[in-house]
């Protein structure tokens, strides 16, 4: 598309260069995503994950059952909760996009920064998982019906990223991701449905239902220490990367300014 | 709306029948596949077992050559863009596309079924007959509607046709598992009864309700651009 005259650091330079923005005055720069509020949150973020790291390894108590494995358990419901949450909001701010009275391209890099972070979470969860599986149940993996709608939202969101990387202005990236995103909506609870009816043996999830399983206080304590700990986590690595992705986005806007601006000055000579 | 959809599924056809791509390659292609999976499970006994899970398995590899070759014919030539500039109704063409679609999966799946009662030794039954054509053809309507769904967001972007297997592939799963279940109990899989099927058949009505209507609605802003 864009050919030998402009090399990509030119357009780098003069996008990371506009015009208001002076350096040296002790003005911020243009270029950083960080704020006051961010900084604060992830500060928090840093004490929530040492506290957790601290009741998650050696205040809680061991499972009677499943013993020291069960610490693994802080990571895995906290980073399946980011994800779940990640890919809630990405549906959310896809109908946002798509809805005529609030369209914005922010609600479109808040859905695109929101699924990026779902599916990296969506990894970790696996993996925990996949351990924690392995050590209480003797296998990595079971065909159990949220297992595998897990797997497979995460292939979901995997090509829903890569719908997003397709091309195209920003509002063609907009429109067809937030479509995307919508239809994912529609198609998950029927995947879990069909493999619910495919596999029967689902797991009721044990800490809502205090009735049957009674969890020591620092144990439960510690679980939601978790959620809260990756939460502010996951709200701070959206906003960061939401903002990076507002920058790209000028980026390539600026960039095709340039390139114009140095064509029609080749035109001149 | 019905009336462009019918117009464009005839030209969909009338441009297999004439290029015969779809009988001379798509078909021996599906074939091909059935003879490996016979090769890669070595015995009789779980050959005859899995056998209407193979018959879809390989109903859902042709499908994603179907659904790219039933696109590449409209992004040639700019086809697609013609038809938006005349103001062609976005629900049209996608009916039309699915319908078309559909005939080519019917076609497909039948030969599959053949295969699968000679080669994999499949028994059609009387009592089974009405929840097996059901089945096919509640399942090859949301295929060819998810299909073609996804083939025209795919296909807007030319050299990305990668991503439409990956795009497809989870979302067909739900017809995978129900068409493939109620498959087993119409022919009597591994002693499988023919009430067995009927919730499965409900499942692939759910999912053809939602991809219809779904899909419809959801056409127009995908291949807008």
């Amino acid at each position: 598309m864009t050919d030998n005259a402009v090399t990509h650091q030119q357009v780098i330079a003069a996008a990371a260069s506009p015009a208001p923005t002076v350096a040296g005055t002790g003005q911020r720069r243009a270029s950083a995503s960080g704020t006051p509020f961010t900084r604060a949150l992830g500060i928090a973020t840093i004490i929530a994950m040492a506290v957790l790291l601290l009741f998650g390894l050696f205040l809680s108590p061991a499972d009677v059952v499943q013993g020291e494995s069960v610490r693994i358990l802080y990571i895995h419901v906290g980073t399946v909760w980011v994800a779940y949450v990640a890919f809630g909001m990405t549906a959310i701010s896809s109908a946002a996009f798509l809805w005529k009275r609030t369209t914005s391209l922010t609600w479109d890099r808040i859905a695109g920064a929101s699924a990026e972070v779902g599916v990296l979470f969506m990894a970790l969860t696996l993996f925990a998982g996949a351990l924690w599986g392995r050590l209480a149940w003797g296998k990595f993996w079971v065909w159990d019906a949220r297992v595998t709608t897990t797997a497979f939202l995460f292939i979901s969101y995997i090509g829903y990223l890569a719908v997003r990387g397709l091309g195209g202005s920003h509002q063609q990236r907009g429109r067809r991701s937030a479509v995307v995103a919508l239809l994912a909506v529609l198609e998950i609870p029927l995947v879990h449905f069909s493999v619910k009816l495919w596999r029967g043996l689902h797991q009721d999830s044990s800490v809502a239902d205090t009735t049957h399983v009674k969890l020591h206080d620092l144990m439960l304590f510690s679980l939601f220490l978790a959620l809260v700990a990756f939460t502010l986590l996951y709200a701070w690595l959206v906003i960061h990367r939401q903002r990076v992705m507002a920058m790209q986005d000028a980026l390539d806007d600026k960039g095709l300014d340039y390139a114009l601006q140095q064509r029609r000055r080749e035109g001149d000579l | 709306m019905f009336r462009t959809a019918r117009l464009v599924a005839a030209k969909d056809l009338r441009i297999e029948l004439r290029s015969r791509v779809v009988t001379n390659q798509v078909l021996p292609f599906a074939a091909i596949v059935m003879v490996m999976f016979a090769f890669a499970l070595n015995t009789d006994a779980v050959v005859e077992r899995v056998a209407p899970g193979l018959v879809w398995l390989a109903t859902l590899f042709s499908l994603l050559i179907l659904v790219q070759r039933s696109f590449a014919i409209e992004t040639a030539d700019g086809a697609t863009d013609a038809m938006r500039a005349a103001g062609i109704d976005p629900a049209g063409i996608f009916l039309g596309k699915a319908l078309a679609l559909a005939a080519e999966l019917a076609v497909l799946e039948i030969v599959l079924l053949a295969t699968a009662v000679i080669l994999y030794r499949q028994d059609l039954r009387a009592s089974g007959v009405v929840l097996l054509v059901s089945t096919f053809l509640a399942a090859t309507i949301g295929l060819a509607l998810v299909g073609t769904l996804y083939g025209g967001l795919a296909a807007g972007v030319r050299g990305r046709e990668t991503l439409l297997p990956l795009l497809l592939l989870p979302v067909v799963a739900p017809v995978l598992i129900g068409a493939t279940r109620a498959t087993e109990a119409a022919l009597g899989t591994a002693g499988a009864v023919v009430a067995d099927g009927w919730p499965w058949l409900g499942l692939l009505g759910v999912f053809v309700a939602l991809f219809s209507v779904g899909g419809t609605l959801a056409f127009g802003p995908l291949i807008e651009e």
